[in-house]
Protein backbone atom coordinates (compact mmCIF):
# COMPACT_ATOMS: atom_id res chain seq x y z
CA UNK A 1 0.00 0.00 0.00
CA UNK A 2 1.64 3.26 -1.20
CA UNK A 3 0.40 6.55 -0.48
CA UNK A 4 -1.74 6.96 -3.56
CA UNK A 5 -3.76 4.07 -2.84
CA UNK A 6 -4.27 5.11 0.76
CA UNK A 7 -5.22 8.34 -0.47
CA UNK A 8 -7.68 7.15 -2.96
CA UNK A 9 -8.93 4.04 -0.45
CA UNK A 10 -9.83 7.15 2.03
CA UNK A 11 -11.64 9.16 -0.97
CA UNK A 12 -13.31 5.96 -2.49
CA UNK A 13 -14.96 5.39 1.16
CA UNK A 14 -15.72 9.39 1.31
CA UNK A 15 -17.62 9.00 -2.52
CA UNK A 16 -19.44 5.68 -1.73
CA UNK A 17 -20.15 7.24 2.20
CA UNK A 18 -21.93 10.37 0.88
CA UNK A 19 -23.27 8.66 -2.23
CA UNK A 20 -25.29 6.27 -0.79
CA UNK A 21 -26.71 8.99 1.79
CA UNK A 22 -27.42 11.19 -1.61
CA UNK A 23 -30.04 8.09 -2.56
CA UNK A 24 -30.90 7.35 1.23
CA UNK A 25 -31.21 10.62 3.13
CA UNK A 26 -34.73 12.53 3.47
CA UNK A 27 -33.52 15.79 3.53
CA UNK A 28 -34.16 16.80 -0.06
CA UNK A 29 -31.11 19.74 0.71
CA UNK A 30 -29.03 17.43 2.10
CA UNK A 31 -29.02 15.50 -0.88
CA UNK A 32 -27.34 17.76 -2.76
CA UNK A 33 -25.19 18.98 -0.41
CA UNK A 34 -24.11 15.18 0.02
CA UNK A 35 -23.68 15.52 -3.38
CA UNK A 36 -21.33 17.84 -3.38
CA UNK A 37 -19.15 15.83 -1.59
CA UNK A 38 -19.25 13.03 -2.79
CA UNK A 39 -18.16 14.67 -6.38
CA UNK A 40 -15.57 16.31 -4.62
CA UNK A 41 -13.86 12.98 -3.24
CA UNK A 42 -14.71 11.80 -6.78
CA UNK A 43 -12.41 14.61 -8.38
CA UNK A 44 -9.68 14.08 -5.60
CA UNK A 45 -9.83 11.08 -7.22
CA UNK A 46 -9.03 11.89 -10.55
CA UNK A 47 -6.12 14.00 -8.75
CA UNK A 48 -4.46 10.94 -7.63
CA UNK A 49 -5.23 8.96 -10.70
CA UNK A 50 -2.92 12.14 -12.58
CA UNK A 51 -5.92 13.67 -14.50
CA UNK A 52 -5.46 17.26 -13.43
CA UNK A 53 -7.33 18.93 -16.01
CA UNK A 54 -10.71 16.66 -15.74
CA UNK A 55 -10.69 17.03 -11.96
CA UNK A 56 -10.73 20.82 -11.93
CA UNK A 57 -13.32 20.80 -14.80
CA UNK A 58 -14.79 18.22 -12.61
CA UNK A 59 -15.32 20.81 -9.97
CA UNK A 60 -15.73 23.95 -11.87
CA UNK A 61 -19.09 22.26 -14.15
CA UNK A 62 -20.25 19.38 -11.67
CA UNK A 63 -19.92 21.00 -7.98
CA UNK A 64 -20.05 24.55 -9.22
CA UNK A 65 -23.19 24.37 -12.05
CA UNK A 66 -24.71 21.09 -11.78
CA UNK A 67 -25.39 20.99 -7.85
CA UNK A 68 -26.42 24.89 -8.11
CA UNK A 69 -28.58 23.81 -11.07
CA UNK A 70 -30.18 20.97 -8.87
CA UNK A 71 -30.88 23.32 -5.72
CA UNK A 72 -31.93 26.05 -7.76
CA UNK A 73 -34.34 23.11 -9.04
CA UNK A 74 -35.13 22.13 -5.36
CA UNK A 75 -36.05 25.59 -4.61
CA UNK A 76 -38.37 26.36 -7.28
CA UNK A 77 -40.30 23.04 -7.13
CA UNK A 78 -41.21 24.24 -3.21
CA UNK A 79 -39.59 20.77 -1.94
CA UNK A 80 -40.39 20.23 1.88
CA UNK A 81 -38.10 22.16 4.04
CA UNK A 82 -36.99 19.24 6.52
CA UNK A 83 -37.28 15.62 6.59
CA UNK A 84 -40.10 14.34 4.25
CA UNK A 85 -41.57 11.06 4.12
CA UNK A 86 -43.08 10.69 0.41
CA UNK A 87 -39.52 10.43 -0.96
CA UNK A 88 -39.06 6.97 -1.48
CA UNK A 89 -41.32 4.31 -2.73
CA UNK A 90 -40.46 0.68 -1.36
CA UNK A 91 -37.41 -0.34 -1.79
CA UNK A 92 -36.74 -4.23 -2.49
CA UNK A 93 -36.82 -3.97 -5.87
CA UNK A 94 -34.38 -1.23 -6.20
CA UNK A 95 -32.07 -2.40 -3.70
CA UNK A 96 -32.38 -6.07 -5.24
CA UNK A 97 -31.10 -4.44 -8.54
CA UNK A 98 -29.34 -1.60 -7.20
CA UNK A 99 -27.24 -3.65 -5.02
CA UNK A 100 -26.55 -6.44 -7.99
CA UNK A 101 -25.45 -4.06 -10.76
CA UNK A 102 -23.27 -2.42 -8.24
CA UNK A 103 -21.82 -5.44 -6.39
CA UNK A 104 -21.64 -7.71 -9.51
CA UNK A 105 -19.97 -5.30 -11.20
CA UNK A 106 -17.32 -4.79 -8.22
CA UNK A 107 -16.87 -8.40 -8.39
CA UNK A 108 -16.40 -8.48 -12.25
CA UNK A 109 -13.49 -5.99 -11.87
CA UNK A 110 -12.17 -7.46 -8.87
CA UNK A 111 -11.72 -10.24 -10.81
CA UNK A 112 -10.51 -8.92 -13.99
CA UNK A 113 -7.46 -6.82 -11.30
CA UNK A 114 -6.98 -8.91 -8.52
CA UNK A 115 -4.06 -6.88 -6.68
CA UNK A 116 -2.35 -6.37 -9.42
CA UNK A 117 0.01 -3.18 -9.52
CA UNK A 118 0.44 -0.10 -11.90
CA UNK A 119 2.77 2.80 -11.91
CA UNK A 120 1.05 5.99 -12.30
CA UNK A 121 1.58 7.76 -15.31
CA UNK A 122 2.92 11.50 -15.71
CA UNK A 123 0.44 13.71 -15.23
CA UNK A 124 -2.38 14.38 -17.58
CA UNK A 125 -1.35 18.49 -17.90
CA UNK A 126 -3.76 20.61 -19.34
CA UNK A 127 -1.75 21.04 -22.31
CA UNK A 128 -0.99 17.03 -22.79
CA UNK A 129 -5.01 16.63 -22.93
CA UNK A 130 -5.36 19.94 -24.76
CA UNK A 131 -2.78 18.64 -27.88
CA UNK A 132 -4.88 15.32 -27.86
CA UNK A 133 -8.48 16.58 -28.00
CA UNK A 134 -7.55 18.88 -30.60
CA UNK A 135 -5.40 16.20 -32.64
CA UNK A 136 -7.54 13.04 -32.49
CA UNK A 137 -11.11 14.30 -31.41
CA UNK A 138 -11.64 17.66 -33.02
CA UNK A 139 -15.03 15.97 -34.47
CA UNK A 140 -16.23 14.77 -31.53
CA UNK A 141 -15.34 18.10 -29.73
CA UNK A 142 -17.28 19.99 -32.05
CA UNK A 143 -20.62 18.06 -32.72
CA UNK A 144 -20.66 18.58 -28.88
CA UNK A 145 -20.69 22.02 -29.06
CA UNK A 146 -23.51 22.28 -31.25
CA UNK A 147 -25.04 19.21 -28.92
CA UNK A 148 -24.96 22.05 -26.02
CA UNK A 149 -26.15 24.50 -27.95
CA UNK A 150 -29.08 22.49 -28.86
CA UNK A 151 -29.50 21.40 -25.22
CA UNK A 152 -29.62 25.28 -24.41
CA UNK A 153 -32.37 25.73 -27.34
CA UNK A 154 -34.03 22.98 -25.93
CA UNK A 155 -34.03 23.75 -22.59
CA UNK A 156 -35.43 27.37 -23.34
CA UNK A 157 -38.00 26.28 -25.73
CA UNK A 158 -39.55 23.89 -23.00
CA UNK A 159 -39.37 26.59 -20.07
CA UNK A 160 -41.01 29.57 -22.07
CA UNK A 161 -44.84 29.89 -22.08
CA UNK A 162 -46.50 29.83 -25.36
CA UNK A 163 -49.03 32.70 -25.15
CA UNK A 164 -51.26 30.84 -27.59
CA UNK A 165 -51.41 27.47 -25.73
CA UNK A 166 -53.95 26.65 -23.55
CA UNK A 167 -53.42 25.76 -20.18
CA UNK B 1 -1.10 2.29 -7.52
CA UNK B 2 -3.33 -0.53 -6.91
CA UNK B 3 -6.05 -0.07 -9.73
CA UNK B 4 -8.75 -2.29 -8.10
CA UNK B 5 -9.80 0.38 -5.53
CA UNK B 6 -11.00 3.06 -7.99
CA UNK B 7 -12.28 0.37 -10.24
CA UNK B 8 -14.48 -1.34 -7.22
CA UNK B 9 -15.07 2.54 -5.86
CA UNK B 10 -16.82 3.28 -9.42
CA UNK B 11 -18.77 0.11 -9.24
CA UNK B 12 -20.19 0.75 -6.12
CA UNK B 13 -21.30 4.27 -7.07
CA UNK B 14 -22.68 2.89 -10.41
CA UNK B 15 -24.81 0.19 -8.20
CA UNK B 16 -25.96 3.51 -5.66
CA UNK B 17 -26.88 5.32 -8.71
CA UNK B 18 -29.18 2.43 -10.22
CA UNK B 19 -30.82 2.19 -6.49
CA UNK B 20 -31.45 5.34 -6.46
CA UNK B 21 -33.11 6.00 -9.71
CA UNK B 22 -34.85 3.19 -9.01
CA UNK B 23 -36.35 4.04 -5.03
CA UNK B 24 -36.89 7.76 -5.41
CA UNK B 25 -39.74 9.57 -5.74
CA UNK B 26 -38.80 13.57 -6.61
CA UNK B 27 -37.84 13.81 -9.55
CA UNK B 28 -34.73 16.16 -8.76
CA UNK B 29 -33.48 13.09 -6.80
CA UNK B 30 -33.95 11.16 -9.53
CA UNK B 31 -31.56 13.57 -11.52
CA UNK B 32 -29.19 13.71 -8.60
CA UNK B 33 -29.20 9.62 -8.94
CA UNK B 34 -28.58 9.99 -12.56
CA UNK B 35 -25.24 12.44 -11.99
CA UNK B 36 -23.86 9.13 -9.44
CA UNK B 37 -24.11 7.07 -12.34
CA UNK B 38 -22.29 9.01 -14.66
CA UNK B 39 -19.49 10.09 -12.53
CA UNK B 40 -18.83 6.24 -11.84
CA UNK B 41 -18.58 6.06 -15.53
CA UNK B 42 -16.39 9.18 -15.53
CA UNK B 43 -14.36 7.35 -13.01
CA UNK B 44 -14.13 4.27 -14.60
CA UNK B 45 -12.67 6.12 -17.87
CA UNK B 46 -10.32 8.04 -16.09
CA UNK B 47 -8.82 4.83 -14.16
CA UNK B 48 -9.06 2.71 -16.99
CA UNK B 49 -6.80 5.42 -18.91
CA UNK B 50 -4.55 5.36 -16.11
CA UNK B 51 -4.38 1.77 -15.75
CA UNK B 52 -5.12 -0.29 -18.53
CA UNK B 53 -5.75 -4.08 -18.13
CA UNK B 54 -2.73 -5.24 -20.50
CA UNK B 55 -0.24 -2.94 -17.94
CA UNK B 56 -1.77 -4.09 -14.68
CA UNK B 57 -1.54 -7.92 -15.80
CA UNK B 58 1.69 -7.27 -17.42
CA UNK B 59 0.29 -8.37 -21.18
CA UNK B 60 1.65 -6.70 -24.16
CA UNK B 61 -0.82 -4.32 -25.75
CA UNK B 62 -3.28 -5.12 -27.70
CA UNK B 63 -4.17 -4.24 -31.42
CA UNK B 64 -1.83 -4.44 -34.47
CA UNK B 65 1.93 -4.37 -33.80
CA UNK B 66 4.12 -0.99 -33.94
CA UNK B 67 0.16 0.59 -33.81
CA UNK B 68 0.43 2.83 -30.09
CA UNK B 69 -2.48 3.41 -28.32
CA UNK B 70 -3.73 7.27 -28.22
CA UNK B 71 -2.61 8.67 -24.95
CA UNK B 72 -5.20 9.78 -23.06
CA UNK B 73 -8.48 8.75 -24.41
CA UNK B 74 -10.27 8.32 -21.32
CA UNK B 75 -9.22 11.17 -20.27
CA UNK B 76 -11.02 13.36 -23.27
CA UNK B 77 -13.75 11.40 -23.06
CA UNK B 78 -14.18 12.06 -19.35
CA UNK B 79 -14.32 15.28 -20.50
CA UNK B 80 -16.89 14.84 -23.09
CA UNK B 81 -18.98 13.06 -20.83
CA UNK B 82 -19.38 15.82 -18.22
CA UNK B 83 -20.20 18.29 -21.13
CA UNK B 84 -22.95 15.85 -22.11
CA UNK B 85 -24.11 15.67 -18.50
CA UNK B 86 -24.15 19.63 -18.25
CA UNK B 87 -26.44 19.60 -20.98
CA UNK B 88 -28.45 16.61 -19.74
CA UNK B 89 -29.11 18.20 -16.67
CA UNK B 90 -29.84 21.51 -18.17
CA UNK B 91 -33.02 19.73 -20.54
CA UNK B 92 -33.64 17.44 -17.37
CA UNK B 93 -34.45 20.45 -14.97
CA UNK B 94 -36.41 22.19 -17.82
CA UNK B 95 -38.80 19.28 -18.22
CA UNK B 96 -39.05 19.15 -14.29
CA UNK B 97 -40.06 22.91 -13.68
CA UNK B 98 -42.19 22.16 -16.39
CA UNK B 99 -43.99 19.56 -14.65
CA UNK B 100 -44.43 21.17 -11.63
CA UNK B 101 -45.80 24.45 -13.56
CA UNK B 102 -48.32 22.26 -15.20
CA UNK B 103 -48.97 19.17 -12.56
CA UNK B 104 -48.07 20.89 -9.07
CA UNK B 105 -45.77 17.54 -8.06
CA UNK B 106 -42.70 16.33 -9.43
CA UNK B 107 -43.80 13.35 -7.82
CA UNK B 108 -43.01 10.55 -10.88
CA UNK B 109 -45.20 8.11 -9.64
CA UNK B 110 -48.48 11.24 -10.44
CA UNK B 111 -47.11 11.56 -13.86
CA UNK B 112 -50.07 9.91 -15.73
CA UNK B 113 -48.93 9.59 -19.40
CA UNK B 114 -52.45 9.13 -20.80
CA UNK B 115 -53.54 12.62 -19.45
CA UNK B 116 -53.97 14.40 -22.79
CA UNK B 117 -56.49 16.65 -24.69
CA UNK B 118 -56.85 17.43 -27.98
CA UNK B 119 -55.47 20.76 -28.34
CA UNK B 120 -52.40 21.11 -26.62
CA UNK B 121 -50.62 17.66 -27.20
CA UNK B 122 -48.87 15.28 -24.45
CA UNK B 123 -48.32 18.12 -22.52
CA UNK B 124 -51.64 18.89 -21.42
CA UNK B 125 -53.00 19.69 -17.73
CA UNK B 126 -54.55 17.09 -16.26
CA UNK B 127 -58.63 18.79 -16.21
CA UNK B 128 -60.06 20.40 -13.40
CA UNK B 129 -62.57 18.85 -11.50
CA UNK B 130 -65.35 21.33 -12.91
CA UNK B 131 -64.92 19.29 -16.37
CA UNK B 132 -65.86 15.88 -14.64
CA UNK B 133 -69.33 15.55 -15.80
CA UNK B 134 -68.16 16.24 -19.34
CA UNK B 135 -65.79 14.31 -19.53
CA UNK B 136 -67.98 11.50 -17.68
CA UNK B 137 -71.15 12.33 -20.30
CA UNK B 138 -69.66 12.75 -23.01
CA UNK B 139 -66.62 10.68 -22.52
CA UNK B 140 -65.35 7.69 -23.89
CA UNK B 141 -66.12 4.49 -25.30
CA UNK B 142 -66.54 1.46 -22.69
CA UNK B 143 -63.40 -0.13 -23.64
CA UNK B 144 -60.66 2.93 -23.07
CA UNK B 145 -62.82 4.00 -20.34
CA UNK B 146 -61.99 1.41 -18.20
CA UNK B 147 -58.01 2.38 -17.65
CA UNK B 148 -58.50 5.94 -16.93
CA UNK B 149 -61.88 5.68 -14.51
CA UNK B 150 -60.24 4.52 -11.76
CA UNK B 151 -57.40 7.13 -11.76
CA UNK B 152 -58.43 10.57 -11.01
CA UNK B 153 -61.09 12.41 -10.59
CA UNK B 154 -61.69 14.81 -14.10
CA UNK B 155 -59.32 12.52 -16.00
CA UNK B 156 -60.33 13.72 -19.60
CA UNK B 157 -60.18 11.14 -22.43
CA UNK B 158 -58.98 11.71 -25.64
CA UNK B 159 -61.85 12.32 -26.98
CA UNK B 160 -63.80 14.27 -24.66
CA UNK B 161 -64.17 17.92 -23.81
CA UNK B 162 -66.66 19.81 -25.94
CA UNK B 163 -65.82 23.12 -23.48
CA UNK B 164 -62.47 23.62 -25.34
Amino acid sequence: MTAADVLMLALGVVAVGSGALVVSTRHLVRAGLYLVVCLGAVAGLYLVLTAELVAWVQLLIYVGAVVVLLLFAVMLTRAPIGAADDLDRPGWPAALIGGGAGLGLAALLVDAYRWSRVDLPEAGTAERIGTEIFQSWVLPFEVLSVLLLSALVGAIAISVRIPGRRQ
Amino acid sequence: MRPVIPYVVAALLFGLGVYGVLRRRNAVLVLMAVELMLNAVNLLLVTADAAPLHRALGHPAPGPEGAAPLPLTGQAFTLFVIVIAAAEVGVGLAIVLQLYRLRGTVTIDDVRLDARTPDTGPLAVVATPARTGAAGTAGSAPGEAGPTAGLAPGAAGPTAGPDR
